[in-house]
């Protein structure tokens, strides 16, 4: 999966893309903490967890993006499915 | 490729170095994202010489000392705080960008080393580039050269790249360090200064300009810097900032700029030095692989180690241990401290002449030096779990793992391992949140700390459930005083999780800043940095909180003792050598009764009638200030009886047979639980304030704790005891 946009108040959005999530990093969910919350994201080789409410705001599309987050096929948010 | 070749401890040269940096020495500063190993490096360079300090305006610790270099020469090295960014929000990210320009209080570095993850390269770039785009002298330690596995980044392309040199080694293993040194040695001559790299956009580069003409004259030069310092303000000022000493001018400027800008600028910003990184990323490396094999066995080991099942089996099983070493293992050296002091308090009063000078000295300084050094085993030992926990990368899944609990009493994951500590005792606990990055939580943490039952409430509890609860069964099986003392481990512990969620709404409100938790890669924790931490924790308290609790016990035994009963053989009471309270030959009851903290006792009995206790008592709460359980021996000094805390069966009876005027008899069950209410709440704990002073370095955040759980006990005392008699109890 790709970022496509990353939403959510500014200082905290600022921080999840200084962290290398801008538009078109490849970024893995790659579980959820046994309660529920937080998640494990794999961004730039690094395993970085955030909770679900904040994931929710990285919008992420499969396959490739323009990295100015331009075509969008079927963008997905990380809300819907966490059955990891 | 700078290398792995014979390395010499830097360290052995520099031990004769003087601890004060003579302002002549040359200024290094270390510079990295979290989880480097950059204060693993800043040992290795400084080795035994390191001084804790603090920065200017914040509670964020300054690590400094000094390094020996090749030609000689001694240069001073700060471990700056780890961080993704040097963009701010608050004053402690600030400190990055302050101290990098020495700005304000902070005196300009002579060379930044900006220490990377080899693993982590792409990450740690963006930080990088922030630095190159201020053009201070810089070279980069490429460190965990070891775990970047087969295809490690190659320094040469790095060199190229950013312009400087680049030094590949692993701090934990000690490899490369006199390259490193070497490296540093030259380039405090050559001054290694890195260009501008990114391209941004010509519309953001035009609003820098603009934003540039309203930074303070000295920063305006070089033009680049300048620019620099204009991306700095626009992607670090806001409205809602907490930022110190910005300009005024640059701050409306800049607020006006981006409220008319319509344009994403954070996003541009960011975006385009991504961009450089990704770009250029691919030359760093002769094969892109995907990840190291390290991060590979440690998703593996994840799955066990974060699993719903074995995860917590494996959790609940490490928090055992802790808890248990603290709580129990603990015990033995504590009982050899307490020893001891008896001992040196005994033969001391049979060495000098009776008198105050002697008392004096046995019953203020040698047990104030006691109170003071029995904290030592369950401080090293703490700080000997968290070594290892923080090392070996475990830390980071408790917090991962205890999030969802934590985060509903706004409280940060990592406070757990605190929390559970103020199990055992509060003033270790409290010098744990240090585990946790940004103040607010901290604070919040070390607020409630104190609410746990600690093990210092033990002998109070068992007193008073002993003397004023029957021991019967309820419905003919549940034994009441056990389940009282149960009871009474629940009510505190609920009491704490609600005061968490409520003072974290109100007083230690703060900006909510959403959780990021790095989960950095399983590696064998290393003794020699434990030790250091261990060392560096009980030296700063000695030092810091020692002093307090040292004048605290002195000032009790003041209180205590004067004004000086007739006789001679009054003994002062207990201001005990702490965890038990030794208590000092057999004192009659008018001794403490006519003391100050007798007649306070009395002063204040008025205010503690509506919970029920006397002056007796009053005069217990006073001496419990210096411990809690010095409230036993204290009420057994009120009572004449000797060495309560030994054998509190004498005491217990006398308690049991204490009537009022009117033969009733004057300690009820009601009145004990309000009691134990009052014990599991209030502030009686000199240390616990000595350590919060410590930690906030302010007298304001432990007057408030002193004063909110005071006030609480009190409420929470006064409705029970009112409800309780109005029910006819």
């Amino acid at each position: 999966m790709q970022v496509v946009r990353v939403a959510g108040h500014s200082s905290f959005r600022r921080r999840l893309m200084e962290l290398g999530l801008v538009p078109g990093t490849r970024v893995e969910l790659v579980r959820v903490a046994p309660l529920g919350d937080p998640v494990e994201l794999l961004v730039r080789g690094a395993s970085l967890s955030i909770r679900k409410a904040e994931a929710g705001e990285i919008e992420v599309a499969q396959g490739s993006v323009s990295p100015a987050g331009k075509p969008v096929p079927k963008a997905v948010g990380f809300e819907p499915d966490l059955s990891v | 490729m700078a290398s792995t070749t014979t390395d010499r401890d830097p360290t052995s040269t520099s031990t004769t170095s003087s601890h004060e940096a003579a302002p002549a020495q040359p200024l290094v500063l270390l510079v990295g994202n979290p989880n480097t190993g950059k204060t693993t490096l800043f040992n290795r360079l400084t080795g035994q010489n390191a001084r804790i300090g603090n920065y200017p305006g914040v509670t964020v610790e300054r690590r400094s000392g000094s390094s020996r270099l090749d030609g000689n020469r001694l240069v001073e090295v700060v471990d700056l705080p780890g961080t993704y960014s040097l963009s701010a929000r608050s004053a402690e990210e600030q400190i990055a960008l302050w101290a990098v320009l020495g700005q304000g209080q902070y005196r300009a570095p002579d060379l930044c080393v900006f220490v990377a993850d080899a693993s982590q390269l792409s990450r740690n770039l963006y930080l990088a580039l922030q630095l190159a785009e201020l053009g201070l002298p810089l070279i980069v330690a490429l460190n965990m050269i070891d775990e970047a596995g087969e295809n490690p980044p190659n320094t040469a392309a790095i060199e190229q790249l950013l312009g400087v040199p680049c030094v590949a080694l692993s701090a934990r293993r000690g490899s490369g360090i006199s390259a490193l040194l070497a490296a540093m040695e030259r380039a405090l001559v050559e001054k290694p200064t890195p260009r501008p790299l990114v391209s941004y956009p010509p519309e953001l580069l035009a609003d820098a300009e603009e934003l540039s003409a309203s930074l303070p004259a000295a920063l305006r030069q070089p033009a680049s810097r300048a620019r620099a310092l204009a991306l700095w303000a626009l992607t670090s000022i806001e409205e809602d900032d907490e930022l110190t000493e910005i300009d005024p001018g640059l701050r409306a400027a800049t607020l006006a700029l981006r409220r008319a800008s319509r344009r994403d600028l954070d996003h541009e910003v960011i975006a385009a030095r991504y961009s450089f990184i990704d770009e250029h990323l691919p030359k760093l490396y002769r094969r892109l692989d995907r990840h190291p094999r390290k991060r590979a066995l440690s998703e593996r080991a994840d799955r066990i180690v974060l699993h719903p099942l074995w995860g917590f089996g494996l959790f609940m099983l490490v928090m055992l241990v802790l808890f248990q070493s603290l709580f129990s293992w603990s015990d033995p050296a504590i009982s050899l401290i307490e020893d001891a002091f008896a001992w040196l308090q005994g033969g001391l009063t049979t060495l000098l002449p009776a008198g105050i000078f002697r008392d004096f000295v046995t019953q203020g300084l040698v047990s104030g030096v006691g109170n003071v050094l029995v904290f030592l085993p369950q401080i090293l030992l703490l700080f000997f779990f968290i070594g290892l926990l923080e090392d070996s990368g475990y830390m980071a899944r408790v917090a991962y793992l205890m999030d969802r609990i934590m985060k509903s009493l706004g409280l940060h994951g990592r406070a757990f391992v605190p929390m559970l500590s103020g199990f055992a005792c509060a003033v270790p606990a409290i010098l744990a949140t240090r585990t946790m990055e940004r103040q607010r939580d901290r604070l919040l943490t070390m607020l409630v700390i104190p609410l746990m039952t600690c093990s210092a409430r033990l002998p109070v509890y068992t007193l008073i459930i002993g003397a004023l609860f029957p021991p019967t069964r309820a419905f003919g099986f549940l034994p009441v005083q056990g389940l009282l003392m149960v009871g009474m481990y629940l009510f505190a512990t609920v009491l704490t999780l609600l005061s968490a969620g409520v003072l974290g709404r109100t007083v230690v409100k703060g900006r909510k800043v959403p959780l990021i938790l790095e989960l950095p890669p399983y590696r064998l924790p290393s003794l020699r940095g434990t030790l250091k931490m261990m060392w560096e924790r009980a030296t700063v308290f000695l030092k810091e909180a020692g002093t307090v609790i040292l004048a605290c016990t002195v000032a009790l035994w003041v209180l205590l003792s004067f004004p000086r009963a007739p006789e001679p053989a009054a003994a002062p009471p207990a201001v005990a050598a702490s965890h038990t309270g030794s208590a000092p030959a057999s004192a009659p009851p008018s001794s403490i009764a006519q003391s100050y903290g007798g007649r306070l006792g009395h002063a204040i009995e008025p205010a503690l009638k509506p919970l029920g206790f006397d002056w007796k008592i009053g005069v217990g709460l006073i001496g419990a200030f210096a411990a809690r359980e010095v409230f036993v021996a204290t009420l057994g000094l009120v009572y004449g009886i000797d060495a309560a805390d030994d054998d509190a069966t004498p005491l217990r009876d006398r308690l049991r047979a204490e009537t009022r005027a009117d033969g009733e008899a004057a300690y009820t069950p009601l009145m004990g639980l309000s009691l134990l209410i009052f014990f599991a709440i209030s502030c009686q704990c000199m240390s616990t304030l000595a350590a919060v002073k410590r930690e906030t370095k302010s007298y304001r955040w432990p007057a408030f704790m002193f004063a909110y759980m005071t006030g609480l006990a009190y409420l929470l005392s006064f409705t029970v005891f009112q409800v309780g008699r109005l029910l006819g109890f």
